[in-house]
């Protein structure tokens, strides 16, 4: 066996060296969107973030100033009756397909949750439409809140399910042994165990809805003024901003960017939580 | 070898050889009869028949897969978490059959406790909590009575003096010998009456497990302990009867010091003097 000559040492430093900057580069590339999204939203939306943004309603058309205060607040509250739906379906399904059912239904489930992960979120707003608001003749903040809710479900749905799976089976085994009925192992000691990765699961599913717009334009629809009832039509944030984005006032527009920072900002904040969430899993298992 | 040779420990009709012994025969916790056990196509135990005595030790000894670890989760239905499984043939515990439609496997587990290999206290709780869980998910309340039962758990287990002043602290925070302990404690607390371990010093330091054999001799006394383990010695260490297994069938059961000094098959010697498994 002979050693490479300088030229092939030469030649294949130069290869690692290629690979490695395409490898750099393809990374800057995937993150800079966020910067420049951050970076953007900053310059045009900061300075329409005041107080007023977050206390007034909306100025009357053509009138400066105002805020997005029913906005926000409706965002919370669409946010809030989902998750009242979608959260307990979610985490139950999920911990169905972890813990009970047969191999063959569980993966039929679990491609049917894939599938509907990737159904365009519009499409959730004309399912809602159809079923809801034809059907009680109004746009509402029920309406809004369970097209956000079907969304949410399979997400939820998918990451219970993982984290759920992860959890050794040696718990499972132990409390069993002690005489401990299933469902309580399951809720008590699995359920437990998982929480972190579950409430994670809950709170990126929530960070990804309350951005939606498109299932939020014909169920929820928007609204100027406070929502007074949750059968009525109800503002939201990312609705708010469509609506002022594509109008012709200056005003508008800056409020538009405005609201764009506060909601980016918004599921930014969800994001670092659940990191520190997260921070201690190799302590805790799961 | 006859199916009824095989059973030492005959509850009704001791046999002679037991009787003329000079201790009296011992009354026996479980009575197994051919038992056999499928996962799916496959037979784990082929028809096992023999009797475990009350307030003694029985080591399980064998060569990996040959069912020892099947036939101990047979004693409390543990084995049928794994889809798929058949079982024929009886188990009694104190005279009841354990398969009877009648009974609920969880019944069944709080009489009859298990400790695992791999110590695996819950991580969500701390020291104290993994004690009285098994109570606390059953219903039981009664503050006094959990820290009475605490305590009692862990003075049993070996464990009080060392972790008296850290009860809040969480179970995982011990070490790998104390943590087995501590697993002990938790099952000692729903009070079974038998505990059934399985190799539960394999993981551990001879130091640890030194602790752990120990603790077995004094918990003789009140339980019935049936344990499985590939350490020839510990066997003969600590267990009063030893059933050697190979490849899913009974092939001798008796007193400890005969199995290990004079065993009548000649499979059992081969394997006890290490000459295969």
């Amino acid at each position: 066996m002979r050693f490479e000559t300088a030229h092939q040492h030469t030649w294949r430093k130069i290869k690692s060296a290629l690979a490695c900057t395409i490898a750099f580069v393809s990374a800057i590339l995937v993150i800079s969107p966020l910067g420049l999204v951050f970076f953007y939203l900053l310059i045009h939306g900061a300075g329409s973030v005041n107080w007023d943004f977050f206390t007034k309603l909306p100025a009357p058309v053509g009138a400066v100033g105002g805020g997005m205060v029913n906005a926000i607040v409706g965002s919370l509250e669409l946010l809030a009756l989902a998750g009242l739906i979608g959260i307990p379906v979610g985490v139950l399904g999920g911990v169905y397909l972890a813990e009970y059912g047969s191999a063959r239904i569980n993966s039929v489930l679990r491609f049917l949750a894939d599938v509907l992960n990737g159904v365009p979120s519009i499409t959730w707003g004309m399912v809602v439409y159809g079923l809801v608001v034809l059907r009680f003749k109004g746009f509402s903040a029920y309406a809004g809140s369970l097209a956000l809710a079907l969304i949410m479900i399979p997400l939820i749905l998918r990451t219970t399910e993982e984290v759920v799976l992860l959890v050794p089976n040696g718990y499972r085994e132990a409390a069993l042994a002690l005489g401990v009925s299933r469902w309580k192992t399951i809720v008590h000691i699995v359920m437990k165990t998982a929480s972190k990765g579950i409430i994670t699961g809950i709170l990126l599913a929530l960070a990804r809805v309350g951005g939606e717009t498109a299932p939020l334009l014909f169920t929820a629809f928007g609204n100027r003024f406070w929502n007074h009832s949750l059968s009525q039509p109800i503002a939201a944030l990312p609705l708010q901003i469509f609506t002022y984005a594509i109008s012709p006032y200056d005003d508008w527009h800056r409020q538009a960017w405005a609201g764009a920072l506060v909601l980016v900002t918004g599921v930014f904040c969800v994001n670092v939580i659940v990191r520190i969430l997260t921070r201690g899993r190799a302590a805790s298992v799961v | 070898m006859t199916t009824s040779e095989r059973s030492v420990l005959e509850c009704v009709e001791p046999p002679a050889e037991l009787a003329s012994a000079e201790e009296p025969v011992p009354a026996c916790s479980f009575q197994v009869k051919n038992l056999s056990i499928w996962y799916g196509e496959k037979r784990a135990i082929d028809d096992m028949t023999l009797d475990i005595a009350s307030n003694a030790v029985t080591a399980i000894i064998g060569p990996s897969g040959c069912g020892k670890s099947t036939f101990i989760r047979a004693l409390n239905r543990m084995h049928e978490l794994v889809p798929k499984t058949r079982v024929e043939g009886t188990v009694l515990l104190q005279g009841e059959d354990l398969y009877s439609s009648a009974v609920d496997p969880t019944i069944v587990r709080r009489r009859v406790g298990m400790v695992f290999q791999k110590s695996n206290p819950f991580p969500t709780m701390s020291i104290g909590e993994n004690v009285i869980v098994g109570l606390r998910l059953n219903g039981v309340r009664d503050r006094k009575f959990l820290n009475e039962r605490l305590e009692k758990s862990l003075r049993m287990s070996a464990l009080w003096d060392e972790v008296k002043d850290d009860l809040h602290k969480p179970g995982t925070s011990l070490s790998g010998g104390q943590q087995q302990r501590l697993c002990i404690a938790r099952a000692l607390a729903v009070e079974p009456e038998v505990l059934l371990m399985d190799e539960p010093c394999s993981a551990l330091d001879p130091i640890a497990t030194a602790k752990i054999e120990e603790l077995i001799y004094e918990l003789k006394t009140k339980y019935t302990i049936v344990t499985v383990t590939h350490n020839m010695q510990q066997a003969g260490r600590i267990s009063d009867y030893t059933a050697f297994f190979y490849l899913g069938r009974l092939i001798e059961f008796g007193p400890t010091t005969k199995i290990f000094t004079n065993p009548s098959e000649r499979q059992t010697e081969d394997y006890i003097t290490g000459r295969f498994g």
